[in-house]
């Protein structure tokens, strides 16, 4: 029974996953050495779709190689297979959360928890910096400086800043940004 | 039943906007979550993304799930994570039905690009406004610059540091801050 077993190893990848959707991608190559449902080269054809689309990255995976396997009911199948084991620990983790949540302890500990918590998004965003602001590859390539920053993305990005800080454009459903971009991204053929 | 609908309209349109998974979500949680629903504050949104780098799973349906038990129980959990994954999954199909060339596509690459810079930026933006929200003091700032410089130059679970962030907020509360006020205090 092809959805039970989809079930069954999207629920694994699920439970043992732990950080986010980038995280299911070493169980995927797993799963294609294991089962030969997809090869590598297609995981790497699902990769660059889930992250040209919106959503989170796991679900669109998840979804891609449910269908890839087998048809819309797979797809549906993979994903709540993928979602079950956090829906159920956040359930329970929920409802403790809201008997302790006035706990002095558990206010001391979150006092913590916060600045660390924006600690890890700010390096994710440097990772996300270095990825689309940085040509890593052409600098160790020539070792000139000019080539180490692309200038077109740097000098958007700083235009983006700015705009997102002006009054009244600020206030905008930050959607609107994302529109701007791609089509700004398509006119100079970023 | 509204509030269930509202719950499930809210989740599906933040993952319909979101692109590019992980903090990417952040302006649009904001955005929705914080400024249009006041369901949650600023403080949560740091909250739940902590929980959900130690817990399995992927983040934004785990902070899907979290909001919408606080809303509405159990069954407001379900409803709002199957809103965040509704979108992907009707989007996945049709792209994986009709357009499995999709990413390959010269006018989706240049638009990504594009959009990958502006993320970028809607990310800056919001990590400004979480870093008021959480770094108060000198010892909440060490703490967001270790966790920071570390993420990036070792390679440890962010489980080690929620977990150590979390001592350390207990003891400085304990131990430290009381002493410092009263430093600040003959000053």
């Amino acid at each position: 029974m092809i959805y039970l077993q989809l079930f069954f190893e999207y629920f694994k990848i699920g439970l043992f996953a732990v950080g986010g959707g980038q995280a299911t991608i070493p169980f995927l190559v797993d799963l294609s050495e294991k089962t030969g449902w997809y090869t590598l080269e297609e995981l790497a054809n699902m990769i660059a779709v889930s992250e040209s689309t919106p959503g989170p990255i796991g679900v669109n995976m998840s979804t891609y190689v449910g269908y890839k396997i087998a048809g819309l009911f797979g797809s549906v199948v993979a994903s709540m297979g993928l979602i079950l084991p956090s829906l159920i620990s956040i359930l329970i983790i929920a409802i403790f959360l809201e008997k302790f949540k006035e706990s002095k302890g558990v206010k001391k500990a979150f006092y913590g928890i916060r600045p660390a918590s924006t600690g890890l998004i700010a390096a994710a965003l440097f990772t996300l910096l270095r990825l689309c602001l940085v040509n890593e590859a052409a600098f160790s390539l020539s070792g000139n400086i000019a080539d180490l920053f692309n200038i077109k993305y740097l000098i958007f990005f700083a235009a983006m800043m700015a705009l997102m800080n002006v009054k009244k454009i600020k206030d905008l459903h930050p959607i609107c940004f994302v529109a701007f971009a791609a089509i700004i991204g398509i006119i100079f053929k970023f | 039943m509204s509030e269930l609908l509202n719950l499930f309209t809210s989740f599906a349109k933040i993952g319909a906007l979101t692109f590019g998974g992980g903090p990417a979500m952040l302006p649009m949680l904001e955005r929705e979550l914080v400024q249009k629903r006041s369901w949650v504050s600023e403080e949560e949104i740091l909250d739940y993304f902590a929980i959900g780098q130690c817990t399995p799973g992927i983040i934004a349906v785990n902070t899907a799930t979290l909001v919408g038990q606080k809303r509405k129980g159990i069954i407001g959990g379900i409803v709002a994570t199957l809103g965040i994954v509704f979108p992907s999954i009707v989007i996945i199909d049709i792209i994986a039905a009709l357009l499995s060339n999709f990413a390959s596509i010269a006018a989706v690459q240049n638009a990504f690009a594009g959009i990958r810079v502006c993320v970028c930026a809607l990310v800056l933006n919001a990590l400004f406004k979480l870093a008021k929200k959480s770094v108060k003091d000198v010892w909440t700032a060490v703490i967001f610059a270790a966790t920071a410089v570390c993420t990036v130059v070792f390679d440890i679970s962010p489980i080690v540091y929620v977990l150590v962030s979390a001592v350390l907020g207990i003891l400085i509360k304990n131990f430290l801050a009381k002493p410092k006020a009263e430093k600040e205090g003959k000053k």
